[in-house]
């Protein structure tokens, strides 16, 4: 095995984050290795969205350690009691090998989907337009929505909007691929084709950090589950024996809740 | 039919339209930077910029106009003749288009600000979590959506701007109105170089519209219509 499958391709060491006088986290490590898919669950103020939100410092924590593929995301205090980027170089190219996916999609309004896609790779990774928009009708295609390329978000339906929102995370070729409920937001019979999409990207063997409501996602696409419980991980493991026998309380009452 | 004083009248619309451009110039500046002080995190901007919008928007536009230029002409002779100089004679191209770009700058402010709101945070937050830099966001992501939300206040806040650069004529400056009141003065036809003055103003509002509508759509691109039906 060669160094880069052993070393983690992200950590995140001792997450701490106060809104206030809520800690909402209480110190929270999680590892990714390559081709790891972790599922994060746990009730909705467990923290596990500001937790995924820390590791690109779309929020910024109170205390912790963050390491990008081997690198040390360096951190200073900002005056208000958080951590902020020491170096905002290093951070935009740290971020630019994290990719996010949102609850609400966020894509670019005023874009089409197309657009949406060869924006960052052209911005950020300064690729030559031509390059990005092969590669954003590449992924375009792998999501399935090739053919709603010229559409604005406005005009797409969410299942859509979302699988144009992971196409343009795809698009970077990222190390890692964070997922902040991604189907939270979706009608009901939406659901299915995002899932899809997703478990198709963890066959090939993606690094994926998923936070999810989604127990039969977190069941048969993830190897590893963890379970968040104000602010700590309350159980972890790997998914047929956390979720078939929850040792925890908590998570056996959480599990009986999401039964449907 | 104007006595032959059609060419008089269209150089003092030179002047209006410089000085309408102008002072919008210096309003944009005055909207973006109040705008963004009034959305900073300092508590300092966000009160300098709120009292500003209140006291501009309150006071109406001829009286800010009669007490800066006349106000602000004794204030810096006293200034001037306390530092030994001589008189000062204040530009009033310069205090007619400061002024008014002042003023107007106030209702930007709140266009802007609003037109700023009203774009997503997520889709800013986004931005920042591909590694787009804090300007690449702006211009990028922020400004083109800023635009369309900006367009109906900017363009209401502009024809009240083009119209109210006549006031500029009472403070002496030579604009198109002053040449249609000294020409009307001459002729005793007051109703004929004033009706050439508002067929003017019309033409140029309806020119600035249409415009202006032209940028909206080209904005609005991606936007669904709402219809009420």
């Amino acid at each position: 095995m060669t160094d880069t499958a052993i070393r983690p391709v992200l950590s995140a060491e001792g997450i701490r984050k106060n809104f206030g006088a809520v800690e909402v986290l209480k110190g929270i490590s999680v590892e990714a290795r390559r081709g790891d898919v972790i599922s994060m669950i746990g009730a909705s103020g467990s923290g596990k969205s500001t937790f995924l939100r820390c590791l690109n410092l779309l929020e910024r924590p109170t205390a912790g350690r963050i390491e990008i593929a081997g690198e040390a995301l360096a951190l200073k205090p900002d005056g208000q009691g958080d951590l902020e980027a020491a170096d905002t170089a290093q951070l935009r190219r740290l971020r630019s090998r994290v990719s996010m996916v949102f609850q609400q999609f966020n894509l670019w309004a005023h874009m089409t989907a197309l657009d949406n896609v060869v924006e960052a790779p052209v911005q950020v990774l300064g690729l030559p337009r031509k390059d990005a928009v092969t590669r954003a009708e590449h992924y375009l295609e792998r999501v399935g929505v090739a053919h709603r390329k010229n559409a604005y978000p406005a005009f797409l339906s969410g299942g859509e909007q979302q699988r144009v929102a992971i196409a343009r995370a795809l698009a970077m070729e990222p190390e890692v691929m964070l997922f902040d409920e991604p189907t939270s937001a979706l009608d009901p019979e939406l659901v299915g084709e995002v899932l899809r999409v997703m478990r198709t990207l963890a066959e090939e063997g993606r690094t994926m950090i998923v936070v999810t409501h989604e127990m039969a996602f977190a069941r048969d696409v993830s190897n590893r589950v963890v379970f968040l419980h104000q602010g700590l991980i309350e159980e972890e493991g790997d998914p047929q024996t956390v979720l078939r026998t929850p040792t925890s309380p908590r998570l056996q009452a959480f599990l009986s809740n999401t039964q449907r | 039919m104007l006595h032959g004083y059609l060419p008089a009248i269209l150089g003092g619309l030179q002047s209006t339209l410089a000085v309408a451009a102008t002072s919008l110039a210096i309003a944009c500046v005055f909207g973006i930077l109040g705008a963004a002080a009034k959305l900073s995190a300092s508590r300092a901007a966000r009160t300098v910029a709120g009292v500003y919008t209140t006291i501009i928007r309150g006071v109406p536009d001829l009286v800010l106009m009669l007490l800066i230029f006349y106000g602000g002409q004794i204030a810096i002779n006293r200034l001037a003749d306390a530092a030994g100089w001589g008189y000062v004679d204040i530009n009033p191209f310069i205090a007619g288009t400061a002024t008014l770009g002042f003023i107007f700058g106030a209702f930007l402010t709140e266009t802007f600000r609003g037109a700023i709101l009203a774009i997503p945070r997520g889709q800013m937050e986004a931005g920042q979590a591909f590694g787009l830099s804090r300007g690449q966001v702006m211009r990028r992501i922020t400004l083109p959506q800023m635009v369309r939300h900006a367009i109906p206040g900017f363009t209401n806040s502009w024809l009240v701007m083009l119209k109210a650069s006549a006031l500029v004529s009472i403070i002496g400056l030579d604009d198109m109105v002053h040449r249609a009141s000294l020409a009307s003065a001459a002729t005793r036809q007051p109703f004929t170089f004033y009706a050439a003055v508002a067929l003017i103003y019309l033409a140029l509002t309806t020119i600035s519209i249409l415009g202006l509508r032209w940028v909206e759509a080209r904005y609005s691109l991606g936007v669904r219509k709402v219809e009420f039906k």
